[in-house]
């Protein structure tokens, strides 16, 4: 197991080690004290590239990702689904390869297949891949900054209890917190109706059909988003939302008789208020939601500066 | 109310594998307080006693399968001569499919039969929540709703649900609740235009036959969608040899499949079309004798532990027609009890098995607290006079509708009273049954 993270890029967190999610946290806990100065920008990627390939529509991860390059002085270069060749008929492979031959430093990828970046990161062995989402596989940057807000609020991970409540199945983000958050030792609970509950699941995560059970003893509880464009038509998974709201949207009502006092909730948005979160849970004094997209554009810088190298790769001037 | 016991009748309860002769004392509230013999010794003049000496005293009749018809087919039955029908059979519990007008696919619909079965207040009456919106087979009902306002199980009866990815969903979805999914297995393709059973009898008619395949094919497609899902399917109205084997297959697998069966699926075969008769008309359709043979081995050996009657009313407006063009279905609430002695005197299974596959046998499938006389459940409790006959009468029925191809049969031993809660609300007057406050009248 390594203690540091060192790899060229990022592509998921089943397979990182404790180690190297803890020094992407530590690291990124470095940035955050840079993201609330008046002058928030450092030289450390000065003349470094970043292309930002996002196939598919982004709002606040293509943002922070471009934030994140902006800060730490990197040149970047953004590319969107319907801009690009893809639309014209050309391979995500060959549009990655075209992108290669300018030679970038990171291509940040979004894609709506499963083990797009991961083909990317091996065709490319010359540019750093950063996955920023690849269909329903992984969204590892999504789960460091959730791992970096959860230890921020209860101070570790060790036997905390993470719930995380919705459509389980068809979650890049909720498999990337499950893999990250196992590894980091804490006990993992998904809830929702079985329909969205995926096969094979490790034995550990505990699956939960009722609400109550699934959040009664719970540190933090996560709330998806029902993503209907994820959903393929006919898909049958529950009736409607208002039913699904009933059975597994988290309100007051909910909140006050089953959760610890100090429950934190969290959602990794956009969120649909009214569905998986009453407007007053989104808001109120339980909900993480803003520092987890505080602490994205931390994690992000900490995931350029080290898949360029960290110290080694970066200008001596740039350290973090 | 007032405390009642039940002295010295011959007690039957299979959950407990109770038989002998016993007191049953009911309190105020309509419980079970005991059950035992001479139990009743120490009940003082504070307490209604009733002598039930040569009586069988047995839990209420539970019936997992029946159309009430209301909201929307009135003028078939209603809820209120639905249990009326139910208590003159010795039914206390009847569960009732969601085939009415709207469909019972929303909670507010589930609301008003039971509010109805209150106002009536004659029996247990349960609603199964449809499957899918309108029974359509197209997207998944909001079942939640339903099972909140009383709902015990969820089935599209009457229409095969033939979306196998759906009945997938929806036994997944089921497992929220933990109730049983109820399957009318019937492959629509297969059964085509057909309107009984395809064999010598459709031959000779000219009619259209559907195949046990339309059956089979089914049961062997849910019984695999319970291994993928741990869904519970529970086969209703079983018909088929083939369906028989493939369930006692899945039961000694291990997996959540269960089966229930119809009185008139295992003392009829499709010979009772005779010619054209639409009272022996129904989904699935009376088979041959081989299939009625293996339904009664099914019922015998455990693989098929409950028998349900699809009471399934239509008055002659929907009866007396074309046959391809009656309605499917027959009454059978009435006839259940002396159908299913019927076998018990044939020797096909004990008088016990017949009131487990009766009681406690549909109870459990549908997780009830009703089928048991055990000290505290509900004083549901069917009294049988074993000396007496039943001559079936369909005008006499208190159904709204009389299609029964039972018509002049005589069917051995009668339901003497029926007490739902403790109350008395059928009693045999020794020429006829009275129903309600008038069963008490003449007590």
């Amino acid at each position: 197991m390594s203690e540091y993270f060192r790899r060229k890029d990022l592509i998921g967190l089943r397979d990182l080690s404790a180690g190297e999610i803890t020094h992407i946290l530590d690291v990124a806990e470095q940035f955050r004290g840079l993201n609330t100065r008046a002058i928030k920008k450092v030289p450390t990627l000065r003349g470094k590239s970043v292309v930002h390939l996002f196939l598919e529509p982004s709002t606040r991860t293509r943002t922070s990702f471009d934030i994140a390059a902006k800060r730490l002085s990197a040149d970047t270069f953004s590319i969107s689904g319907s801009a690009s060749s893809t639309t014209k008929g050309e391979t995500l492979l060959d549009t990655a390869k075209n992108l290669a031959a300018m030679h970038p430093d990171i291509i940040v990828v979004r894609h709506k297949r499963a083990g797009g970046a991961l083909k990317l990161a091996g065709e490319l062995p010359e540019t750093c891949i950063i996955n920023a989402g690849d269909g329903a596989c992984e969204h590892p940057t999504q789960g460091l900054l959730d791992l970096l807000t959860i230890r921020r609020a209860l101070g570790g991970f060790k036997n905390r209890i993470v719930t995380i409540i919705g459509d389980i199945t068809h979650s890049r983000v909720a498999r990337s917190d499950i893999w990250g958050l196992r590894t980091v030792g804490a006990k993992v609970r998904v809830c929702g109706p079985p329909t969205l509950i995926p096969m094979g699941l490790p034995d550990d995560v505990e699956v939960f059909s009722s609400l109550e059970a699934a959040v009664r003893g719970a540190d933090v509880v996560m709330a998806l988003r029902i993503q209907q464009e994820r959903i393929p038509r006919g898909g049958h998974f529950f009736p409607t939302l208002r039913e699904y709201s009933r059975l597994y949207g988290l309100n007051r009502d909910k909140l006050r008789r089953w959760a610890r006092k100090d429950l934190v909730i969290m959602h990794p948005g956009p969120v649909n208020r009214g569905v998986e979160l009453e407007p007053e849970v989104a808001d109120g004094e339980w909900s993480v939601i803003l520092d987890q997209v505080e602490n994205g554009v931390a994690v992000r810088m900490a995931c350029m500066y080290l898949v360029l190298g960290g110290e080694r790769g970066a200008a001596k001037e740039g350290r973090a | 109310m007032k405390s009642t016991v039940l002295l010295g009748g011959r007690v039957l309860d299979p959950a407990s594998g109770f038989d002998g002769v016993a007191d049953v004392l009911v309190d105020g509230r309509g419980r079970i307080v005991e059950v035992g013999p001479n139990a009743g010794a120490s009940c003082d003049g504070g307490w209604r006693k009733e002598d039930m000496t040569g009586k069988w005293v047995l839990p209420g009749l539970v019936d997992i399968h029946v159309h009430l018809r209301e909201p929307g087919h009135e003028y078939k039955e209603t809820v209120e001569t639905g249990s009326r029908s139910a208590v003159a059979g010795g039914f206390t519990t009847v569960a009732c499919m969601a085939n009415t007008n709207p469909v019972n696919d929303t909670g507010a619909v589930t609301r008003f039969i039971v509010e109805q079965a209150k106002a009536c207040g004659l029996a247990r009456v349960l609603p199964i929540a449809a499957l899918t919106k309108g029974l359509r087979g197209e997207h998944l009902a909001e079942i939640s709703d339903m099972i909140d306002e009383g709902a015990v199980a969820i089935s599209d009866d009457g229409m095969p649900v033939m979306d196998a990815h759906l009945m997938r969903r929806g036994l997944e979805y089921s497992r929220i609740f933990g109730v049983p999914v109820s399957v009318h297995e019937e492959d629509s393709c297969l059964s085509h235009r057909g309107c009984m059973n395809e064999g010598p009898t459709a031959t000779r008619l000219g009619l259209p036959g559907l195949p046990n395949a339309a059956e089979d094919v089914m049961v062997a497609r849910d019984i695999l969608l319970a291994e993928l899902t741990g869904g519970h399917v529970h086969v209703a109205h079983i018909s088929t040899r083939g369906a028989v084997e493939l369930v006692r297959d899945a039961k000694r697998r291990g997996l959540p499949v269960t089966a229930e069966a119809a009185p008139h699926h295992f003392r009829l075969t499709e010979e009772a079309v005779g010619d054209y008769d639409t009272n022996a008309k129904m989904a699935p359709p009376l088979r041959m004798e081989e299939d009625r043979l293996a339904v009664l081995e099914g019922l015998a050996d455990g693989t098929i532990e409950a028998i349900a009657t699809d009471h399934a009313p239509h008055p002659t407006q929907d009866k007396e027609v074309e046959f391809e063009l009656a309605a499917n279905g027959v009454v059978g609430l009435e006839t259940a009890w002396g159908l299913t002695m019927q076998q018990v005197e044939a020797g096909t299974f004990s008088l016990m098995d017949a009131v487990r596959l009766l009681t406690i046998g549909p109870s459990r499938l549908f997780r009830l607290e009703t089928g048991t006389l055990a000290a505290g459940r509900p004083a549901d409790i069917t009294v049988i006079d074993p000396d007496e006959k039943q001559v079936v009468v369909p005008e006499h029925l208190f159904s709204k509708s009389h299609n029964t191809p039972f018509g002049g049969w005589t069917l051995p031993t009668r339901v003497e009273r029926t007490y739902f809660g403790g109350k008395l609300v059928y009693a045999w007057d020794g020429v006829r049954g009275r129903v309600g406050a008038e069963a008490r009248r003449q007590r």
